[in-house]
């Protein structure tokens, strides 16, 4: 069983994209295939491997998340919310004037630790998390999620750079590696490959993974806390859309609205199952 | 005035004052800390100065993460890579979840060192101000830096800290009492008012004295808090001459002008005349030749008050 939860991740990480679908559905607007995509890694981490407490969100000693591909903000929102940060209620002002919900995270929704949303930007707000847990002696550990076409963004290689310059080991980046933009794919788009050679070159310790499956990503996130001196990057392979047949790879459903009927039809697709590995 | 310093030297000992009493500050710096003095602070306190090197927008996002973890952080830079150069990441990451991060920016205005205009920042505080919950400080010598400094770590929320390279006369003593967003008379007068910011207040002080030897009384409301802008304190000091010339090294084009012109547009339109950089970018020259061409000296303000008083004894003060 999960941290937190009453299924195993496989199932959960399932259950979380038909939430995402729904959230989507309901407000029209925002951004499918990249948030179908890291379910398996926002799962394994919320339910299986970040130190937090949802009954205090400010716990200084928790572990620190940061979604820096922000749009995926839904499948961040309905982890959150699975795992108790707030009342699944909160969901019907998703995107709704005043709401703390918005659509791409913000620190004034409940369990959100850093804004992002403009790409680039988070894995330097995570070095910085980082940073200020070593300087406070916390044991606090920092995720950051990348996709593939933010590392098109100057900034996260200065983030890369300083992360191994100060040699974060307390300091994980995720990369959904779903290889699919807004315009198209990434290797056409602007090739970001290879990834993993990038990286090493930049001194960082490298895994790479099946991203979908769940386990792989609490393995890994299991070898980067016991590698002293460095950070640890983990590139997981991806589908974007993962789950539902016609969002998957392809950038048609980077961002579109969930329709009545394409909500009928992807969730037949995931069912009540889990979403097999790719 | 007495004496000579810079700001950027008030504000390395600034630091290091702070950082004795606020385990809590911290300092980043891309590679510029001989420039902007906070080499004092890494010698002083090396577990809290963390240098990232020619990396600016990193710099911003590592200040931003500091922040969330409960520290103060101060970014070290000049002032032209300090807000064009980093809009977005001051913006998204510091700015919308109102972190309590303070970006300093050293050599602003066209006083940078024969540089040129890549470095002179001119546009810096219109850009600053124009975002939501950001607080904008040009103190205006170094004993207003160093106060600038001390109050800015307890303010709780974003500061663009505008700051200058080469020393500049001393306008306050050690009594002088700073507020943020506290406008503070220089000089009392009833026959034009001269609001500044920055380094500009020792000028308009120069003005004031070459304006009272033509028998003309200066009234200066120094405003090292651009944003939020002392709306009282402005509305005071035109309702106190009717008639105002604002001064500063930044364009005439949103800055303390522009926000000036705003807040008596609405609450006490008043004639006015902005000295500052118009609309054009500077060069690298000596600092006197850029002060002259530029229109930034002590007698472009006092052509400026000679201006407006001229037209309103013509009746012709709303048109000039």
């Amino acid at each position: 069983m999960a941290l937190g939860a009453t299924e195993p991740l496989p199932a959960l990480a399932n259950d979380l994209r038909r939430r995402v679908i729904d959230v989507l559905w309901r407000t029209q607007a925002g951004h499918p295939g990249g948030s179908l995509s890291p379910a398996e890694i926002v799962a394994a981490l919320y339910f299986g491997v970040m130190r937090i407490d949802p009954a205090d969100p400010s716990w200084e000693a928790r572990d620190r998340f940061i979604l820096s591909k922000g749009h995926a903000a839904p499948i961040y929102y309905v982890a959150l919310q699975r795992r108790g940060y707030f009342d699944e209620e909160l969901f019907e002002t998703y995107d709704e004037i005043d709401s703390c919900i918005q659509a791409h995270p913000d620190p004034h929704t409940p369990g959100v630790d850093m804004a992002s949303g403009s790409l680039g930007q988070g894995l330097s707000a995570g070095v910085g998390m980082a940073l200020g847990a070593r300087l406070k002696g916390l044991p606090s550990r920092v995720f950051v999620l990348l996709g593939d076409g933010e590392l098109q963004e100057g900034q996260v290689w200065e983030a890369v750079m300083s992360a191994a310059k100060f040699g974060l080991d307390n300091l994980v980046a995720i990369i959904d590696d779903n290889r699919v933009q807004l315009t198209g794919d990434t290797c056409s788009t602007m090739p970001v490959e290879p990834i993993a050679a990038k990286w090493r070159a930049f001194n960082w310790h490298v895994l790479e993974i099946d991203g979908h499956d769940p386990d792989a990503v609490v393995r890994a996130c299991d070898e980067a806390a016991a590698t002293r001196g460095l950070p640890t990057v983990i590139i997981a392979r991806t589908v974007k859309g993962k789950g539902v047949s016609f969002m998957e790879n392809t950038c048609a459903w980077h961002s579109a609205a969930v329709t009545d009927d394409v909500r009928e039809r992807a969730l037949a697709e995931l069912g009540a199952g889990e979403v097999g590995s790719r | 005035m007495t004496g000579m310093i810079s700001q950027r030297e008030a504000f390395g000992d600034a630091l290091v004052e702070l950082g004795a009493v606020n385990d809590r500050v911290v300092v980043i710096d891309a590679d510029l800390a001989s420039s902007t003095k906070v080499d004092k602070f890494a010698a002083a306190y090396p577990e809290r100065f963390f240098q990232v090197g020619v990396a600016e927008q990193n710099m911003m996002g590592i200040a931003a993460g500091l922040a969330t973890m409960g520290f103060v952080p101060f970014t070290s830079t000049f002032a032209c890579f300090a807000t064009t150069r980093v809009a977005d990441q001051i913006r998204a990451s510091i700015a919308q979840p109102h972190l309590p991060v303070i970006a300093m920016g050293a050599y602003s205005g066209l006083i940078v060192g024969k540089v040129g205009k890549t470095h002179q920042a001119i546009e810096d505080i219109a850009l600053m101000r124009a975002l939501p919950g950001m607080t904008v400080l040009a103190p205006g010598d170094g004993v207003e830096t160093r106060r600038a400094v001390l109050a800015a770590a307890d303010l709780g929320g974003p500061i663009y800290l505008r700051l200058t390279r080469d020393p500049c006369p001393t306008v306050f003593d050690d009594t002088y009492r700073f507020e943020i967003g506290r406008a503070v008379v220089v000089r009392e007068g009833g026959d034009v008012s001269i609001v500044t910011t920055g380094q500009m207040v020792s000028r308009a002080v120069e003005a004031a004295a070459a304006l009272a030897a033509e028998s003309i009384q200066a009234h200066i409301l120094h405003v090292p808090t651009v944003k939020p802008l002392d709306r009282e304190a402005v509305v005071a000091a035109a309702e106190r001459t009717g008639l105002v010339v604002t001064a500063e090294e930044h364009s005439i084009i949103g800055g303390l002008g522009g926000a000036v012109a705003e807040t008596l547009g609405e609450h006490r339109p008043t004639p006015m005349r902005r000295v500052g950089i118009a609309d054009v970018f500077g060069e690298s020259a000596p600092n006197d030749d850029l002060l002259e061409k530029y229109g930034l000296t002590s007698g472009h303000i006092v052509q400026a008050a000679r201006a407006l008083l001229a037209a309103r004894r013509a009746g012709t003060a709303a048109t000039v």
